[in-house]
């Protein structure tokens, strides 16, 4: 099961939403498939990301995988903790391994989000 | 399945207990093999503090026998089998004619007669067919009976403890690359003190039918010592943080064994003629252009194979194998530079998608185990 208090994307991130600032991050069952991360490549705050563009990297012992901005806008805050860290996206990946901070611009990208039990669905699928 | 209509896709003879503790299956020189069981860093951990168990039935098991058997190896391959004593191995590579190096090898010397070869399951089948072919004219026969061995090691601190009440094998007695018969659990088996993680440990060869009984009793006999079943991925962390170049990253065909560091396992002086000698002769007169290295990144990202290494604006070279070393908490690479960039010391860079990070070379191993 996944939050219900969150949002999704069918690249595996999750999107918390507080005003016009979106807290993101990759799920569980992301986390999951990579196995141990063990780097996380973040872009600078101030920079602008487009929708569904590749904002950084997660990289587990074995492999590199793009991370996809579910939400057009500007980084306003990126998790310090992930340098020392990057295991927290293992163990804590809605909470603690949350990786940054966008403050929104194109409020209407929110509603092509999916909800959770239709990210449920795409995970089960396969 | 198949891989495309060469040969079909192999599964070891513990595909189910693979399956039933939970493991991540790969397919990796067209077998079916556990990448990964609890997850690579703690696997990995479990080797350097405790003991992992790994199943290497994929590997390849050639037996030459006959009384030419040790003249017949050393003009196949480059080091020198008749100076092993019975009971002893060693490292070696073989070679084609132009010195590119076609599998690196264990060779242990079972009998005055008797040497088994040890091959990389993905090349297996090139060096029982090339063996074949080379020992043609001597009085020995090539039997290889990969398909009829299973191999499990038990590698870490605790190994010898784990398998020495297993086995009628005298384990105190058995040195660092030396081989006996004897059984272990009840099975007739070859035990090796052998391995590729920096630890002490036995690799351990029965027949295939036997194989299951061998792992459930060395998994209940690690138990009490919390050894863990290890997959290919944390055995090429321990490999690579143990300095020991995979074949097929860091060692290809194109590859001679001097600029891979291996110069001291070619015995140019053995008696002889053997397949590449010219070629690698002239290379240690020579020199070679470019020379494989240990890396220690010293800024921020990973460095993985195909990344180019730099000297300045200049590319010296490419990373063959790379990861985040478990043990030492940095990344770790192996690569080739330039010969003249080769230094222990030198500071390089390494092409990071679009960053340059800062590196150095280092001698290898990275790691070396606690005496």
């Amino acid at each position: 099961m996944v939050p219900t208090d969150l949002r999704y994307t069918k690249d595996h991130e999750w999107v918390r939403v507080d005003g016009d600032i979106a807290t993101v991050g990759i799920t569980e069952y992301a986390a999951e498939q990579l196995g141990d991360i063990v780097f996380v490549e973040l872009p600078d705050t101030g920079s602008r990301l487009v929708q569904f563009g590749t904002f950084g990297v997660v990289e587990s012992v074995k492999a590199v995988s793009d991370l996809f901005a579910p939400l057009a806008g500007e980084v306003v805050e990126t998790n310090a903790a992930l340098a020392g860290r990057p295991e927290l996206v293992n163990t804590e990946p809605y909470g603690g391994g949350w990786m940054l901070r966008i403050r929104i611009s194109e409020p209407g990208q929110l509603d092509g989000l999916l909800a959770p039990d239709a990210y449920v669905a795409l995970t089960a699928a396969g | 399945m198949s891989d495309g209509g060469h040969s079909p896709i192999r599964v070891t003879p513990l595909l189910e207990q693979h399956q039933a503790l939970g493991a991540r299956m790969v397919e990796f020189a067209g077998w079916v093999m556990p990448i990964q069981y609890s997850g690579i860093l703690e696997e990995h951990r479990a080797v350097r503090e405790r003991a992992g168990l790994f199943d290497l039935s994929h590997m390849g098991e050639l037996f030459v026998e006959g009384p030419e058997a040790g003249a017949a190896l050393a003009s196949a391959v480059v080091t020198n089998p008749p100076a092993l004593v019975v009971g002893r191995a060693h490292y070696s590579m073989i070679c084609a004619a132009d010195g590119g190096i076609l599998d690196d090898l264990i060779i242990y010397r079972l009998a005055e007669e008797q040497f088994l070869v040890v091959a990389n399951a993905g090349n297996s089948q090139l060096v029982s067919d090339t063996l074949a072919e080379r020992i043609r004219g001597h009085r020995a026969i090539l039997d290889d009976r990969s398909l009829a061995t299973a191999l499990c090691a038990v590698q870490g601190p605790r190994a010898a403890e784990i398998v020495g009440p297993l086995t009628s094998v005298d384990l105190t007695a058995l040195r660092y690359y030396a081989i006996a018969e004897g059984v272990v659990a009840g099975i007739p088996a070859l035990v090796a003190r052998t391995g590729y993680t920096g630890e002490d440990g036995f690799e351990v060869f029965v027949e295939t039918a036997r194989a299951g009984e061998l792992w459930h009793a060395l998994l209940e006999a690690g138990r009490p010592y919390q050894m863990l079943p290890v997959g290919l991925g944390a055995r090429d962390t321990l490999r690579l943080e143990a300095g020991m170049p995979l074949y097929g990253n860091d060692l290809d065909r194109q590859t001679n064994p001097f600029e891979a560091g291996l110069g001291r396992v070619v015995k140019l002086d053995k008696p002889g003629d053997f397949v590449g000698r010219a070629a690698l002769e002239r290379v240690a007169r020579e020199g070679c252009a470019r020379t494989l290295v240990g890396l220690t990144v010293t800024g921020r990202g990973i460095a993985r194979h195909g990344y180019p290494i730099y000297v300045g604006e200049r590319q010296t070279g490419v990373v063959t194998s790379g990861t985040q070393s478990p043990t030492l908490g940095v990344p770790i690479a192996m690569g080739y530079v330039a010969t003249p960039d080769s230094a222990p010391g030198t500071i390089v860079e390494v092409g990071i998608r679009d960053q340059r990070v800062s590196a150095t070379v280092v001698s290898l191993p990275f790691y070396r185990r606690p005496r």
